[in-house]
Parts: C-alpha cells; sequence; structure tokens
C-alpha cells in the first residue's frame, strides 16, 4: 500500500461532522443526561488552564503488538477502569462517531452523568472527545507506539476545565484523581497483558490563562444538573406512583 | 508507527504575513517540526501565521492537538493564525473539533492575507 493509500484508509478514521450529539441506544443502567443535543468541546471552547497531560505504560513487544494493543483497548475499554465508574461502550464498539455514556464516581459519592464521542478511531489510536458540561473540554487520545523492542501504551489528554466550579474542582484535587485514574487503567492494561510496569505521567501546562469569556459554560455543567437529577429522583419516583394509582383507579 | 516525511517551509509573503507551506503528515510525532517552523515564522512584527495545506496527506487527531497548541502559542503572541487549501474532509474535521472557530478559513493564500489586513 503507498503513502496516499495509507493516507486515504487512515482519513476514514474520522468521525463525520455532527453539529449535535444524537444517542442511538441507551443501555441498562446508564443514565443519559448531559448528552444528547449537546455540541463538542475542544480545548478551545474551554474555561480553565490548558494542560496535556501524558500517561505511558511500557510491555514488551513480544507479549504484545501496537495493533493487537489497540484492538484488545478498544473490544474492553471500560474493564479497566477504576471501580465505581461506568462507561457504556457503543453497541457497535468504538468506532468514528460513535456516543458512549459515563457514570463517573465523585468525590462525597456524587455521581456525575456525562458522555463522550469517538472522534478518531483506527488500528493504531483512538481519540474520546467531550461534549459541552463534560468536566473538562478536550479530548483523549489512546495510541499504541512501537519504540525499541518495547510497545508503549499511551493515554494523552488535550484539556482545559469547562466552567470555573469545574476549574476550581480540579485545583482542589481533581487533576491528582484524574492522575489517579489514568494511571490505573494503563496498569490494568499492563496486567491484562500479564506485565507489571510502572506508569509513567508526563503533565505540561500549555496554557496559563484562563478564558474568563467562557465563564457561561457553567450553564451546561454536569455536575450541577447530575446534581440536580439525582436531588429530583424521590420526586420522580413519587410522580411515577401518582401517575400508576390514577391509571389504575 | 513510521514517521512520514513531513516539511514545513516558511515563507515571509508579508511584513506582518507569514505562509507555513505544510508537505506530508501531521500527527503527534510532527510536534519539534512544526513548533520549529512557528518558531521560525513568529518574528518581530508577525501577526498573522497562514498555514498551506494543499499538499497536506493526512492528519490524525495528534496533529489536531498541536494545532491547538500552536494557536495558543500565536495567541500569546497576539498572532492571528489563517488557513486555506483545506480539502472537504479537512474541513469538516475543523468543524467537528470546532478549530475553525478560532482558525480563520480561506481558499486561497490571496484571501486568507487579505482577511489577515495583509494582502
Amino acid at each position: 500500500m503507498n503513502h496516499e493509500d495509507a493516507a486515504a484508509r487512515r482519513a476514514a478514521g474520522w468521525a463525520k461532522s455532527v453539529s449535535q450529539l444524537k444517542v442511538s441506544e441507551v443501555p441498562e443502567g446508564a443514565v443519559n443526561l448531559n448528552v444528547e443535543g449537546r455540541r463538542l468541546a475542544s480545548p478551545i471552547q474551554g474555561f480553565g488552564k490548558m494542560w496535556q497531560k501524558t500517561y505511558q505504560v511500557r510491555l514488551p513487544a513480544q507479549r504484545v503488538s501496537a495493533t493487537e494493543l489497540i484492538a484488545t483497548w478498544k473490544q474492553r475499554f471500560p474493564d479497566f477502569w477504576p471501580a465505581g465508574n461506568r462507561f457504556y461502550a457503543p453497541l457497535t464498539g468504538i468506532e468514528p462517531g460513535e456516543v458512549a455514556l459515563l457514570n463517573m464516581a465523585l468525590p462525597g459519592k456524587m455521581k456525575l452523568s456525562t458522555g463522550v464521542m469517538v472522534l478518531y478511531a483506527d488500528e493504531e489510536s483512538f481519540t474520546l472527545m467531550t461534549p459541552q458540561g463534560h468536566m473538562f473540554a478536550g479530548w483523549i487520545t489512546f495510541s499504541g507506539l512501537e519504540v525499541d523492542g518495547e510497545t508503549v501504551a499511551q493515554a494523552q489528554v488535550l484539556m482545559r476545565a469547562s466552567d470555573p466550579i469545574f476549574e476550581l474542582g480540579l485545583a482542589m484535587g481533581g487533576h491528582k484523581q484524574e492522575d489517579r485514574f489514568w494511571q490505573h487503567t494503563l496498569a490494568a492494561l499492563a496486567t491484562h497483558f500479564g506485565h507489571e510496569a510502572e506508569v509513567e505521567s508526563r503533565v505540561v501546562c500549555v496554557d496559563k490563562r484562563r478564558q474568563w469569556s467562557r465563564w457561561r459554560n457553567v450553564w451546561h455543567s454536569s455536575a450541577i444538573r447530575s446534581t440536580l437529577y439525582t436531588m429530583g429522583t424521590p420526586g420522580r419516583a413519587l410522580k411515577r406512583l401518582f401517575k400508576r394509582d390514577r391509571a389504575l383507579a | 508507527m513510521p514517521e512520514a516525511a513531513t516539511t514545513f517551509e516558511v515563507r515571509e509573503v508579508t511584513e506582518r504575513a507569514r505562509v507555513i507551506d505544510i508537505e506530508g503528515d501531521i500527527t503527534a510525532q510532527s510536534e519539534d517540526v512544526l513548533m520549529d517552523a512557528y518558531g521560525r515564522a513568529s518574528g518581530e512584527g508577525v501577526k498573522a501565521i497562514v498555514l498551506n495545506f494543499t499538499a497536506l496527506d493526512y492528519m490524525n487527531s495528534g496533529g489536531i492537538g498541536l494545532l491547538v497548541t500552536l494557536l495558543v502559542r500565536a495567541q500569546r503572541q497576539h498572532q492571528q493564525v489563517l488557513a486555506y487549501g483545506l480539502s472537504d474532509h479537512y474541513r469538516q474535521i475543523f468543524e467537528l473539533t470546532r478549530l475553525d472557530e478560532a482558525v480563520g478559513i480561506h481558499d486561497s493564500e490571496a484571501e486568507a492575507l487579505a482577511s489577515a489586513g495583509g494582502g
């Protein structure tokens, strides 16, 4: 395959352009909140400082090739996450344009409902992009790379906190929690291939400035909306009960 | 992943604008060469960086991330970033990733330079 053919094939890994996200099917147990109808948000639309965080783990290449690593990572993506967090993978798998719902554990036993869209996916990498209201505006690229007899599994986040509340949350332990999240994920991925290895982390502040013009992003905050949704659970249960009683009467 | 041959040539088109001619692929592996080209393009008095994508073969999400980083650096220098020569496919990628909200996209170099006030 010549370079042009390879480039054309890889270009097919991009999702089609969408103005708003659409959740095709809601898996059992998932909460479809803060995703349907939302726009995607890149770091340009975010509020906080811009960060690039890179997490890597090295595996012996004879144990797994980069393409095998990515195939497994895509197929079993939720299995490597820390307990208490749910990634409801699309039924068709991690394919360009597919939307996945997320239920994340926050400090204080709070649950946050959000989602991601598969922005890009090929045999060597895949990228998840966040919608408006997610903790951060940006994307995470998962890749496999073969270097000097080793297969390097990498997760790289390019992000800004979406709004002032999330920015505060990141400064007050959120960044550390996120580091632990991806370190756990990569360690679990390595363990899957029978290898115990230390996860290397590199964090770079790409832009120290906050984009104050974006403070209104708080309107879409998945934290606020998830909290309101949780608080409204007893009310919704009562409403359903009254509705059932009225139907029986 | 083999590193494809990618070149970023810098042209001085006006006192205020520089064009970076991109040839080949833009991926995360292009970081050093792209940032080096930006460094060469970003002289004193330069107010617009124009990216010429006419000879772009391929760009992945790592490449889009690099463009976001370049944009941040340019904004810090109070420079505009403009683009031309994007195929329909990559125009859609700019829309999808909402990079088009910060990078002015044009059909030709002349249009981009006129928009930058340097044509």
